[in-house]
């Protein structure tokens, strides 16, 4: 489904962020990406989104070069993919229920799907009591789980989950790993990003190894190796 | 599609414009000081044209006849006077009423009135009062007078005096001064209406610039551009709407006041002025206060539209 061929990312001229990047994902896969801070799992997600552009390389989405789109196309692109960040990226002035209605209203969906799709999936990540609550009202936990409801709402083919779990507390990542788990059960490919040993160890599917911007590990059902 | 869109994005930006609270009200004040600085000059461009019309209006040439001219031939040079284009207005004074004028001037100047006694003739001619159109346009009324032959009564000028040439310096600085107010006018206003519709530009660029991120992450969630700039473009025209409905409101207590205190000097009743033209004023306030949301809003969100 995502094909890295050859990347080369360098924000400067010396030190690449990402080096000689090959990596394939099926669709379907739970992929999670260790690595220290600056080892280059967000570039890797940027890269993805179309949010940077590779030095060198490409990535290709099924057949198409991501960074060939126009656009346009871009846009109906990342309408497939479903984005969690660490840093939540909830709309300030939107309640958590026009939140998720907002990604359903920008890729086209009718009012009526709209008011049946958005309770269920609030009920899904068990904030249905806080529809009508603004971002800050939230807590962390609470936060991340409307982040990753505004990401499925779509029914997006692939999930990238950037460090999601970097700001919460042991009980909040252990449910926000459990809801992306659930995510993958039902079909969506999930592409996890984290430098959390429990994390990856709770997953337990298939681990690649980021160091200095080059894979040095990639194992089928990894254990945190670093 | 395009309805639901439209809907959605007009409800978005409603939402956003009430929900910014401090935010659209320091956006709402900056617009109104711009759409105040716009009436002010509309204001001020009114009250210096009244101006200018009262000194035109105050602006005349006088012709004087010698004593024995006869009435039959003044009439008939008010006439000739009269089908000039430059002319706007002939008064004749007859040498009885001149007289009279005269004594009622010098009334307590009991030595004069004596002097004026003393002769049996009434020493004033008739005269013609002569208003242009134009204040430049005395000149060439003077010239007629000095070219037509049909103003002399034999070899004698039945013109006594003009006093056009005496005039004449304090009419040409007039003009000068009347055509460099309308110019320097014009440029304060346009320095003025620039300045602030720039400080308007960087408020609501700066406005846009705090919402840069939730701008990527609409992006990121598949929102095309035209969906992302909408609300932010009603946000604009809401803006512009309350700050010509403020401004409108403020302008009342103001014209008032320069109405109740100001008229005699400026001249002319602002609060009347203000209320004459209430319609056109308060579309003018809305018209610029909805465009310059919306461009301002356009400019500065395209930045973060580009890929």
């Amino acid at each position: 489904m995502i094909y890295f061929n050859n990347v080369t990312k360098k924000y400067d001229d010396d030190n690449p962020s990402l080096e000689d990047i090959n990596i394939s994902i099926a669709a379907g896969e739970f992929v999670s990406i260790v690595g220290h801070s600056g080892a280059g799992k967000t570039t890797l997600t940027k890269l993805i989104l179309a949010e940077e552009y590779p030095t060198d390389g490409s990535v290709y989405f099924e057949s198409t070069d991501i960074h060939k789109l126009s656009k346009n196309e871009l846009t109906n692109f990342r309408r497939k993919v479903g984005i969690v960040f660490q840093d939540f990226r909830l709309l300030p002035n939107k309640t958590a229920y026009e939140n998720i209605a907002f990604a359903m209203e920008a890729t086209g969906k009718s009012d009526e799907e709209i008011a049946e799709d958005v309770p269920h999936v609030l009920e899904l990540v068990d904030l249905s009591n806080k529809a009508n609550h603004f971002p800050h009202q939230l807590s962390g936990g609470e936060k991340q789980r409307l982040a990753i409801a505004r990401a499925i709402i779509t029914q997006p083919e692939l999930i990238i989950a950037d460090e999601p779990t970097g700001n919460l507390d042991p009980i909040n990542t252990n449910e926000v790993v459990n809801i992306l788990k659930k995510i993958n059960d039902l079909g969506t490919t999930v592409l996890l990003t984290t430098h959390n040993r429990s994390v990856i160890d709770q997953v337990n599917k298939r681990v690649i190894t980021l160091e200095n911007g080059r894979v040095i590990r990639d194992d089928k059902d990894g254990k945190y190796m670093i | 599609m395009f309805i639901t869109d439209t809907k959605r994005i007009i409800r978005s930006g409603y939402r956003s414009f009430m929900r910014s609270g401090f935010t659209s009200i320091a956006s709402i004040l900056i617009m109104t000081i711009t759409l105040f600085v716009i009436v002010s000059l509309i204001f001020i461009q009114t009250t210096l044209n009244t101006a200018l019309t009262d000194i035109k209006e105050k602006v005349d040439v006088t012709v004087y006849f010698v004593p024995n001219a006869s009435e039959d031939s003044i009439q008939n040079i008010k006439v000739a006077l009269e089908k000039l284009p430059e002319v706007k207005d002939v008064s004749y004074t007859s040498s009885e009423e001149a007289l009279a004028t005269f004594k009622e001037r010098h009334a307590n100047d009991y030595l004069t009135l004596q002097a004026l006694d003393e002769l049996n003739d009434n020493p004033l001619g008739a005269s013609l009062n002569v208003k242009a159109k134009d204040p430049s346009q005395y000149e060439s009324i003077s010239k007629y007078f000095e070219n037509d032959s049909a103003l002399t009564l034999g070899s004698l000028s039945i013109v006594d005096k003009i006093d056009y040439h005496q005039n004449k310096v304090v009419i040409d600085r007039l003009n000068s001064i009347i055509n460099g107010a309308q110019r320097l006018g014009f440029a304060i206003s346009l320095v003025l209406i620039i300045i602030s519709i720039i400080i308007t530009f960087s408020t609501v660029r700066l406005i846009i610039y705090m919402s840069r991120e939730e701008i990527s992450v609409m992006r990121l969630v598949g929102a095309g551009s035209k969906y992302i700039r909408g609300p932010f473009i009603v946000s604009g025209i809401l803006v512009g709407i309350m700050a010509s409905i403020v401004t409108t409101i403020i302008l009342f207590p103001i014209s008032i006041w320069l109405g109740n205190q100001m008229t005699d000097f400026i001249g002319i009743n602002l609060f009347t002025y203000y209320k004459a033209n209430f319609v056109q004023l308060f579309i003018i306030m809305l018209g610029s206060g909805i465009i310059l949301g919306v461009i301002s809003s356009i400019f500065a969100i395209n930045r973060y539209l580009r890929k």
